[in-house]
């Protein structure tokens, strides 16, 4: 084989990489890993279920909808549950391995925010992870929608609703997508192609580029031991980091696999087969869909009407809100530089206490997304806990707009606090490699904080 | 952690904790197998299986990684340049610019290549259109119209006595059953209970009052009635509507009331339609309220 692709060169320099050590440089890897197991588990799945909205009459193993007219789809998601060996177990894996995957993402894109990853050079590696969180989403709630329970139809149903409230092109968006008007027989079809070919094609195109020019700028590491803006600190692809990613992969899949095994998700024969008519209260969509619903659920009845056209109220709750988050999100690489002046190439991460007005802002979005989510719940909550769903409404909206100014406020005073304990910042290695070849240890800021262990001696890359 | 001086008597013990995690793992996929070839479909037997040898694998990766493949100190590598040198750039330009001249010096077939290919790629957007109907009528109007009978859910006309105070019913125009937009909630009313919208005045047959059951804010079923205040309420997102003010949102985001049903009821005293809604039912849209 060498002789026909000279494959010990590549190899050599491919397996030679360093890899920096941090655990949260694994929170990327979770997301990668619970993608492999939801293409794994999906692949099952897709060989049993039938996108289909013809209509049938139960007949499976579950008593209580013996009898009962559905659609094809909701008979054979049953069936997976019930009649297919190892069909729940499956499908429960899945949906707890796209439950992990978002929630990874989201984690992965906290750390890359708060220690400045996405600065100079990785501004486009940034954008694409950001689209890969988008698409995330999007294929998690057609995922859901398949079904066709009272559940899944109720998402799609307000799903629908936003997309016919955006000006001028919504009815024209809605009906194309649904081949007409709600609930339609395309949808089921449409969205499975969409969610089992499309998007994880496009998923999987994404990763393949966030990993190549991952490779290609090599990993940024913290600064201490030694890391400077010119090189790479940590353990070789082969074999240390090879065997404990691996080793990493098959923990994710085990608790993504116990999950599936012991906790119940997404009990759709509960729900019952979906009827426009039916509607069951505290409907609750998956988490990351939380924030939506939140929004939706706290925007004032405000519609506005100019010259016989309206802009109507979804459009302001379930299309403003993610769209401004996530243009801020594609944007942040460059509004960051323009305020901080800062062009520079960087390698070497903030640490989150070295940039506290970043931080104080990441917090607060997360605050902001963490009420929408809880508002999402609104209803639930007031039934657990016995509260007024008017006084919960009402408590959220203050909540949307103070709590991020508070927890932001926090934030920074925290990280002030830390700088303060930190004492005089200064790297010993750095000092060190300064009062020898007499410049500052390759071109990072004189600010830099101490190693969190004792400068040891650096032996040269062999 | 173990260490290239470490000497081979510990190494070998070592080894014991990682080669009793492999073997638990091949273990555990034999009992995998087991369970799903001998038990009718125990899903937790089989996720207790499934789980324990993925962990062992993966912790057995792990011990072996950090006993064995561990160097003392962390390794160094230098980045490189990721821009390319001055030189590297002028050479590349010096390329490209041959093509770029043919590209220039030839500007009338430049532009119609860049026309041919636009337009192709537009033209191939187009059949896209065969996903869906042009949106039109169906967003504004309904089944209900003149002389359709009420039917309930197991398409059965309904005839006023059905409808007992403070009772409500989920209806359909007949035949129609199911049509997600027609979809209409009848509440029996106590006389003088519902403040009557003027021209409505004979739209509510003995005290029997028909309104949209999509909610006007993002679609869902209106099918929560609160008897006692008469207080229509949506499950989804917790508009409220006031059912004897001819449904006007009091409460949540919804901004317009419920539409009413325009209903009579026939010699025998079955209800039926006298036409559409009294506005276009369901979520609101960019051009609801211009003339179709």
């Amino acid at each position: 084989m060498d002789e026909r692709f000279g494959l010990a060169l590549v190899g050599q320099s491919a397996i030679q990489k360093i890899f920096p050590n941090h655990w949260s440089f694994l929170l990327g890897e979770l997301a990668l890993y619970s993608f492999v197991v939801l293409v794994g588990t999906g692949i099952y799945l897709s060989l049993f279920f039938n996108a289909n909205t013809g209509e049938t009459t139960y007949a499976g193993s579950y008593q209580p909808l013996q009898g009962v007219r559905m659609s094809n789809a909701y008979a054979s998601a049953l069936d997976i549950s019930f009649e297919t060996k190892a069909g729940l177990l499956t499908r429960q894996v899945h949906h707890w391995a796209a439950l992990i995957f978002i929630g990874a993402i989201v984690v992965h894109l906290a750390r890359v925010f708060f220690t400045g990853a996405f600065r100079r050079p990785r501004e486009l590696n940034w954008v694409v992870g950001i689209t890969l969180f988008l698409l995330a989403i999007v294929n998690g709630f057609a995922g859901y929608s398949l079904l066709d329970d009272q559940l899944s139809g109720t998402g799609l149903r307000i799903g629908y609703s936003v997309l016919i409230s955006i000006p001028v092109v919504g009815t024209w968006l809605a009906s194309l997508i649904f081949g007409g008007e709600f609930p339609g027989t395309d949808i089921i079809p449409r969205l499975f192609v969409a969610h089992v070919l499309i998007v994880p094609l496009l998923i999987m195109v994404l990763i393949a580029i966030h990993l190549a020019i991952l490779v290609k700028h090599k990993h940024a590491h913290f600064p201490g031991a030694g890391a400077t803006d010119n090189n790479v600190v940590g353990e070789r692809l082969w074999p240390t980091y090879t065997f404990k990613a691996a080793g990493l992969f098959f923990l994710v899949f085990a608790v993504e696999v116990a999950l599936g095994g012991f906790a119940q998700v997404n009990p759709i024969w509960l729900y019952g087969p979906f009827a426009p008519q039916n509607v069951s209260s505290a409907s609750q969509p998956d988490w990351y869909m939380g924030w939506l619903e939140g929004a939706l659920r706290l925007m004032p009845p405000w519609e506005t009407r100019i010259a016989g056209f309206t802009i109507p109220n979804p459009f302001w709750a379930g299309v403003v809100p993610p769209g401004v988050l996530f243009g801020l999100l594609y944007a942040w690489p460059w509004i960051e530089a323009r305020f901080t002046k800062d062009h520079a190439e960087h390698h070497v991460l903030d640490r989150p206490r070295d940039r506290p007005v970043r931080t104080a802002l990441g917090v607060g979005v997360l605050t902001m997304a963490s009420v929408l989510g809880f508002a999402g719940s609104d209803d639930v909550l007031a039934v657990a806990f016995n509260l007024s769903i008017n006084g919960l409404v009402w408590t959220f909206r203050v909540l949307l707009f103070v709590g991020p100014l508070i927890t932001g406020a926090i934030a920074y005073k925290v990280c002030l606090e830390l700088q303060r304990r930190d004492g005089p910042l200064v790297d010993p290695v750095l000092v060190a490699q300064a009062s020898s070849n007499g410049e500052g240890g390759g071109g990072s800021p004189g600010k830099v904080p101490p190693s969190p262990e004792p400068a040891e001696p650096v032996p040269a890359d062999p | 952690m173990a260490e290239g001086s470490v000497p081979p008597p510990r190494r070998q013990r070592g080894e014991r904790f990682p080669a009793a995690l492999l073997a638990l793992a091949v273990l555990a996929a034999i009992g995998f197998a087991v369970t799903y070839l001998v038990t009718s479909n125990n899903t937790q037997l089989m996720g207790l299986f499934a789980s324990l040898g993925l962990l062992a694998i993966g912790a057995g990766m792990i011990v072996w990684a950090k006993r064995y493949m561990t160097p003392p100190h962390p390794e160094v590598e230098p980045r490189g340049r990721l821009a390319s040198t001055e030189d590297e750039v002028e050479a590349f330009t010096a390329d490209f610019e041959v093509g770029e001249f043919e590209m220039e010096r030839r500007g009338l077939l430049t532009k119609l290549l860049g026309a041919a290919i636009a337009a192709t790629g537009l033209a191939a957007l187009v059949p896209f259109l065969s996903l869906g109907p042009k949106p039109g009528e169906s967003f504004k109007k309904t089944k209900w119209t003149n002389g359709k009978y009420v039917v309930n859910e197991q398409n059965e006309r309904v005839h006023t006595n059905q409808v007992g105070t403070n009772a409500v019913l989920t209806v359909f125009p007949e035949n129609e059953v199911g049509n997600a937009l027609s979809q209409a909630l009848l509440i029996g009313l106590r006389p003088n209970e519902l403040q009557v919208v003027p021209g409505r005045e004979t739209w509510t047959p003995d005290n029997v009052a028909g309104f949209s059951k999509v909610c006007t804010h993002a679609g869902c079923p209106v099918g929560l009635y609160q008897a006692q205040l008469g207080y229509l309420i949506c499950p989804c997102h917790q508009s409220t509507f006031n059912v004897y003010n001819a449904c006007e949102p009091i409460f949540g985001p919804a901004a317009t009331p419920l539409p009413q049903l325009p209903m009579a009821v026939d010699t025998e005293g079955y209800l039926l339609s006298t036409g559409d809604f009294s506005d276009p039912p369901g979520p609101g849209f960019w051009d609801q309220d211009r003339p179709g």
